[in-house]
């Protein structure tokens, strides 16, 4: 007999809207997590005055409105980030990068901005930095909403509040109360761009690192193959990984292995991968 | 366990801030107005203090000029927490010796965001 507090089993509905976040964007909610679905579709709902999810699954499966898929799927994204997140990672990655040549960092599943803002940050402060020695920042997320916010560059407080020293806020954004506008000074080194980790080409070039933290962990096994084999033939030579800082590519991958440098960091291990088979 | 004086002339900020600090495992202490945490920082200088700006008797900003002038034996963090949101005020309060600055309305993620700043979360 069922507990009084056990969860209910997912029902058809969720397994639609699963199985639909998985085809578009290779990301998975487990079963026991299935209680997001009703969570993070809620907005939808009632912006399309809407009670149940089985009344958007119906909307979904009629095909009289194309945009109902999308807009499912960037309510489920998961677009939890802000500036310097894990702040120890931005210290590993300041003295893993050098100053030497023109740098070019990769921000795999960059959300809203923040990351790559704050790589940005970082190297615009170095002593002597100047526009010729900022390196180039490539950033792509799947969610088209969060790269036009990146674009736009505009946070709210409790975004500017998370992560950001005050110091940084004072000399790198504009604004007050609701909203703050980071500075075109910095929002020009970053380069936006929208990007499917599982089934679109990487950026092209070859990057001195890719961060792609928090992202991984949502995707099924098979997926994460194919994000490494793609990470690992962008990354030049001697290039670094970043993941998340409850992240790992112990057990996942041999393309990758623990940086005896930098620890934290990951080195590519095997030969470089053909970029048209990683693709 | 690190400590913190939480200076707010309202009873509903202090008890809000002192809820979420002793989930960060602070030990809290509450004053009222700068006069009161003056007091209070002579006695027994806090690790951090969450200041208000504006308050009775004596505000945030006098309270820390008094304070940076004063001899309390160590220098205690301190983290503004105030309605006042502009970019003036922020700068002001820098200026002025703050460490930090948070912007009410706040959250936990908001203050332990801030405590890890300084070095304090």
């Amino acid at each position: 007999m069922m507990g009084a507090t056990a969860k209910p089993a997912p029902s058809a509905a969720h397994s639609v809207l699963a199985a639909l976040l998985e085809a578009r964007t290779g990301q998975q909610i487990a079963s026991h997590r299935a209680w997001r679905l009703d969570t993070e579709l809620t907005p939808l709902l009632r912006a399309r005055g809407l009670e149940t999810l089985d009344e958007l699954v119906a909307q979904f499966l009629s095909g009289h409105d194309g945009q109902v898929a999308d807009r499912i799927v960037e309510a489920l994204l998961n677009g939890e980030t802000s500036f310097f997140r894990d702040a120890g990672t931005f210290d590993l990655i300041d003295q893993a990068i050098g100053g030497e040549g023109r740098v070019r960092l990769w921000s795999a599943g960059c959300a809203t901005g923040q990351e790559p803002l704050s790589l940005a940050m970082m190297f615009a402060e170095r002593p002597g930095s100047s526009a010729a020695s900022m390196p180039e920042i490539v950033a792509t997320d799947v969610s088209e909403s969060a790269l036009a916010r990146a674009r736009a560059g505009r946070y709210t407080q409790f975004e500017v509040q998370r992560g950001l020293p005050v110091r940084r806020l004072m000399h790198w954004f504009e604004g007050n109360d609701a909203e703050w506008t980071v500075s075109a000074d910095l929002l020009r080194h970053v380069s936006y761009r929208r990007m499917n980790l599982v089934v679109d080409p990487a950026p092209a070039g070859q990057f001195d690192m890719v961060l792609c933290r928090n992202v991984l962990l949502y995707l099924a096994a098979p997926y994460k193959r194919t994000v490494f084999a793609k990470i690992a033939a962008a990354l030049r030579p001697g290039g670094f990984l970043v993941l998340g800082a409850g992240e790992t590519v112990i057990g996942q991958t041999g393309l990758f292995h623990p940086s005896a440098r930098y620890r934290g960091l990951y080195e590519r291990t095997a030969a470089p991968v053909e970029r048209s088979r990683a693709a | 366990m690190k400590t913190c004086l939480v200076v707010d002339d309202s009873k509903v900020i202090r008890k809000v801030a002192r809820h979420i600090l002793e989930t960060l495992e602070f030990t809290v202490s509450e004053a009222g107005d700068g006069r009161e945490a003056l007091d209070a920082c002579m006695a027994s200088p806090p690790d951090v203090i969450l200041l208000d700006w504006n308050m009775p008797v004596m505000s945030g900003m006098d309270f820390l000029r008094a304070l940076r002038e004063s001899d309390v034996p160590t220098r205690p963090k301190v983290v503004f927490c105030t309605t006042e949101n502009g970019m003036a005020y922020i700068r002001a309060a820098i200026e002025a010796g703050a460490d930090e600055y948070v912007m009410k309305p706040f959250d936990r993620d908001t203050l332990e965001s801030k405590l890890q700043i300084v070095g304090l979360a």
